[in-house]
This record gives structure tokens, sequence and C-alpha cells, in this order.
């Protein structure tokens, strides 16, 4: 019987070869991250462990990236204590305010790559499975456990299929897939299990869009969500400068416990309402709610592409009056390619703010947070109650092209009617 | 391990947003997080929890963010342990390691009124509604989690790992 990419990436890092799911496993870990939130507690409890010795100064990275720039005291206090913890144990790979969000930072530096095994003191860290890297999220004290032991334990995931067929509209992004898939099979439909995203579909998605479908695999429940390693995979790490990857694919044999089909002729622009990323309808359904904020960026949605593709459809056009719209460009690369293609002028001649990166109001951390009854929508991954402000707020979450067309009309629109 | 309390109910896919909102995971001191306990789904929490209170949850408790400032915050507020139909991964791993006993017990859930009087045995598997007067089976740690708890949570697991005291 064959095996699942996530088995075999597993198995090459466990000594434990002969497991099936629902198994616990120690698994040596390759790269380590933690930020300005989980980097904290994760520093307090490593302290507590012994020796203060880091198991690679190497393979951990810390970034700040969500309450940066500090917007008060006690963030910059919390920065400060990342700052002084990094430089105190030669950590290599830190990335101060400004550079940008970690999960777009780290693989275009080369830092985490194909093949390997990712852990992340937060939970988008399932990003990285669109470079055919196991990748998952976890808390402050497990961070600090691998910080001191460089391994930590799993369960053995069950292996879903997702199988894309067919060929999408032009306007059709990894959100898309995401959001639908998710509608599908609820925030807990893939809980502790591992989704692999597959089929001819896949050509059609280039690895800002699949980084995009790993990135929410979380808001299934997935322990890691991945594709395997294709011709797109080879050319994104040749640009990253990245050599030392390993490649692994699912035999075609491998069993899985699970399997859908989407048709992407089919599939139409998504938003998912308030206040579950499975709440999903097709854009359409939605075309009379009104909007007062527009956000485009985060490690979802924050990419050189996904920029492009709202650039294309604000381009000559004016954000609506009755709109605020945020751009927050996913790393300070981002910002200067977006700069250099002219995609910056594009957005503040339509009316854009544009904001210097970070994780920008996402999680309710500040930047465009939302007031009493107000409504946003959203590239980012996650619209709870209360996730962007004020408890009574909603976020729609949607693809860049249905958040840029929306800054214009003022109220949920699809791209095809703007552009 | 036996934790008997007073049960506080809540929903489906309780996020970690709601047990600790975005806007204060720049707080790391316990006392603080708890001050804010369930301040997105239930403003009343830290008025009416007492130590030794039972969270109830449905299924999917915890998914969300993977900030361990959710269950600080549940343990600091007093709460003993909690019970839910499913966890979230990463909520689950946090809670473990952290020392807050994370029970999945789906039969028991629905049955249970908000004040309820319940007993959680964590090695024997069971909750016990003592209101109710009813027994159910819940599941039981794999035995490598067993240990990690049984030492005290993964600090004391890394050090004796370590050989440091």
């Amino acid at each position: 019987m064959g095996k699942a990419i996530t088995e075999k990436i597993l198995s090459d890092h466990s000594e434990q070869k002969d497991f099936k799911p629902g198994d616990i496993i120690d698994v040596k870990v390759d790269f380590l991250l933690t930020n300005d939130i989980s980097g904290p507690v994760a520093v307090q409890e490593f302290e507590k462990m012994g020796d203060g010795e880091l198991f690679d100064n190497n393979r951990v990275a810390i970034v700040l990236d969500h309450f940066t720039p500090n917007k008060d005291v006690v963030s910059a206090n919390v920065s400060k204590t990342m700052r002084d913890f990094a430089k105190s144990k030669g950590i290599t790979h830190f990335y101060d305010a400004g550079y940008g969000i970690e999960h777009v930072i780290l693989p275009k530096d080369g830092m985490v790559k194909s093949g390997d095994l990712v852990i992340g003191g937060d939970s988008h860290t399932t990003t990285y499975g669109a470079l055919g890297a196991f990748s998952t999220g976890v808390g402050s004290t497990d961070v600090a456990g691998i910080m001191a032991l460089g391994t930590t334990w799993l369960r053995v995931p069950e292996q879903m299929k997702f199988v894309l067929k067919g060929k999408p509209d032009k306007w059709i992004n990894g959100k898309d897939i995401i959001v639908y898939i998710i509608s599908k099979i609820g925030t807990d439909g893939a809980l502790g299990k591992s989704m692999e995203i597959t089929g001819d579909g896949v050509k059609y998605f280039d690895m800002d869009s699949r980084f995009t479908i790993c990135n929410m695999g979380i808001e299934a429940g997935a322990l890691n969500c991945i594709f395997n390693f294709d011709e797109i995979t080879e050319i994104y790490e040749k640009n990253a400068g990245v050599s030392n990857y390993k490649i692994y694919k699912s035999d075609e044999d491998a069993e899985y416990d699970y399997v859908m089909e989407i048709n992407l002729e089919e599939l139409q622009p998504m938003v998912a309402a308030p206040h579950m990323p499975s709440n999903g309808r097709p854009v359409t359904e939605l075309s009379d709610v009104n909007i007062d904020q527009v956000v485009i960026g985060s490690c979802t949605n924050g990419r050189i592409g996904d920029l492009r593709t709202a650039a294309q459809v604000v381009k000559g056009k004016k954000v609506s009056p009755n709109v605020r719209a945020l751009l927050i460009p996913g790393s300070r690369e981002v910002y200067l390619m977006a700069l250099r293609e002219g995609l910056i002028e594009i957005f503040t001649e339509s009316g854009f703010t544009v904001c210097s990166p970070s994780c920008g109001p996402c999680f309710g951390g500040h930047l465009g947070i939302l007031g009493r009854g107000e409504r946003c929508v959203s590239t980012t991954n996650r619209n709870f109650v209360g996730r962007m402000g004020d408890k009574s707020s909603e976020v729609y979450l949607a693809s860049p092209a249905v958040a840029a067309a929306t800054a214009i009309t003022g109220k949920i629109t699809s791209p095809t009617e703007v552009a | 391990m036996i934790y008997r309390g007073k049960a506080i109910k809540y929903g489906d896919n309780i996020n970690t947003d709601v047990i600790l909102p975005g806007q204060y995971l720049n707080l790391t001191d316990e006392r603080d997080l708890a001050a804010h306990c369930m301040e997105g789904i239930d403003s009343d929490f830290v008025n009416k929890v007492e130590k030794g209170d039972i969270i109830v949850g449905g299924s999917n408790f915890g998914c969300g963010s993977s900030r361990e400032h959710a269950p600080i915050a549940i343990k600091a507020s007093g709460v003993s342990c909690i019970i839910a139909k499913s966890f979230a991964t990463i909520f689950y791993r946090n809670a473990i390691n952290i020392g807050v006993p994370a029970v999945e017990c789906p039969d028991a859930i629905d049955e249970i009124n908000e004040g309820d009087i319940l007993e959680v045995d964590i090695e024997k598997g069971t909750v016990k509604n003592i209101t109710l007067g009813k027994s159910y089976n819940a599941t039981v740690y794999p035995k490598s989690i067993q240990n990690l708890i049984n030492v005290g949570g993964l600090v004391n697991y890394v050090k004796s790992i370590r050989g440091v005291n």
C-alpha cells in the first residue's frame, strides 16, 4: 500500500516508522518559528526548562509582526522581550518590526522549504504545506519545549484528499477554493487530520494561491494542509534561492479516509459571512450587504500576486466614499515590489490607505479596528465574533479580487461587475 | 485525579478569540488574562466563575488561534477542568501542557445544565453528573500524554529529559 505525502514526511522525521492514524509519535523539527504573541509566553516557559540552551540557534525564527510597529508601551515591552531574547541566545533569524508577516517572509527567504517539518507558535503555520512541507501550529509552551529539545510529539493524522478538477475562471483565487471546502466540511471537518490538495486543477494555482489555501486549512481544524511538490513549487524554490529542499509526492495508491472532488469550472468567487469561516456563500448571494471597511493583506492574502489582482480591479477607479480601504503588504519585499510595479500608486490614487507590513487589524490588535455594528470585507482568515474589533462588528472573508471590487462599490461585489 | 465543580456551559465551536480577545494578547500576566476570560462571549463569566468550576463545551472547543493565553486565562480563573464533545488540536495540546485537563466526553454534554455539579475522573475516564445522578464514559488520554500530565506538564517533562531540576 502506498503512502500519502504527509505520512512520508512524518516517517522521515521520526524513529517510529510503523505508525497509523491516531498514534502518538515523536518527530524531529527542522524549523521553529514564533512571534510577538506566542513568543513572550514561550520565553517565560523556556526559562523554566533548565539550562537555557537552544537546540539550534540557526533553526529558530522570531518575527515581530502582530503588534508592530508598537501601538503602546505594553506592546513595545513585548517586542523588547523578544529582541533581547534573540540577542542573548544568538538567534540568527530575527525579523524586527516592519519586515513583515512570518508566513509571508519565511518561505520567500528560504527559511522553510519543501520537505521540511516546520512547527510554529501560530495556528496559520499550516501555510507552508503549499511548498510540500509538513507544517503545523502550536502554543507557547510547545514552542518553548521545541526550543529546548528540537523535537515534539504529534498525533498521526488521518488523510483527507481534495481533488481539483477543470479550469477555473480568471478571478478565482486560492481563497475561493478553501472557503468553498470549509463551507462543505465545516470548521471541524478536518479536526486533527491532514488535508491534501491535489488533482489536475492544481496547475492553475500559483504559490501565492496555494499558500492561501494551506493557511486556512486550520480553519477546518486540520493538523496540516499540503500540496504535492510540482513544477510550480520548483520554480518558487529556485526563485527563493533554495536548493537543498526535498521532494515528496503521494503515491498513486495511497489510502484516504475521505475524498472530495471540486469542479473548478462551476466555482464562483466565495465569501465567508459572519461569524464562521464555514459560512461560505457565492459572492452573488451577498450582493446587498453594505460595507464600511475593506482590508487587503494578512498572511492569507498579502502577497504580491494578491496585490496584483486587487490592483487590476481598482485601477482607474475610486474607492466608495462610504468605505475605508486598507492595503497592507505582507512584507517589506512585497511592498517594494508593489512600489516598483506601480501598484502602490494605483491603490493610493484610488483612495486606499497603504499601511506598513504587519498582521494589521486581522486579529483585532491595532490598525483598522471596527466600531459598533461596522462591517468589513477582508482578505484575512477569520471572522469570529469580535475578531476585528467591537463584538457587534462583522467580518466577511473574501479574495483580493472580491475585496477590491467591494471597496469600489461599497457593497459586496463580484470582480466581474467592476473590472 | 478527580475534579468536582459546577458546570458553566457553552455551545459548539467556542473559539480562542472569544475566550481571550486579540486586543489583550500583549498581556502575559495570568491575572490580567483571567480578568478578560470569555469576554468575547460571556461578559458575566468573570463574575460568576468560582474556584473548581468546570467549563462545558460542545464540539471543536478552542478552535482558532494557537494563543496559549486562552487556556492560561481559563486556568487562572480557577477553572479545574474543561469537558467538551471534542477539542481543537492546538487548544488540546496547550491545555495539557499547562495542566488544565481537557476531557472529551461527547455523551455527557447535551444533558448537562448550567450549574449542575459534575465530577470528572481523569484516570478512569468518567464524568458523573451528580445533579442528574448519571455517569458517562469519557475518552482516556493515550499513555504518553498521561505521562506528560503525571509529571506536571511540558516544562517538567522537558526538565526530566534534560536531567535538570
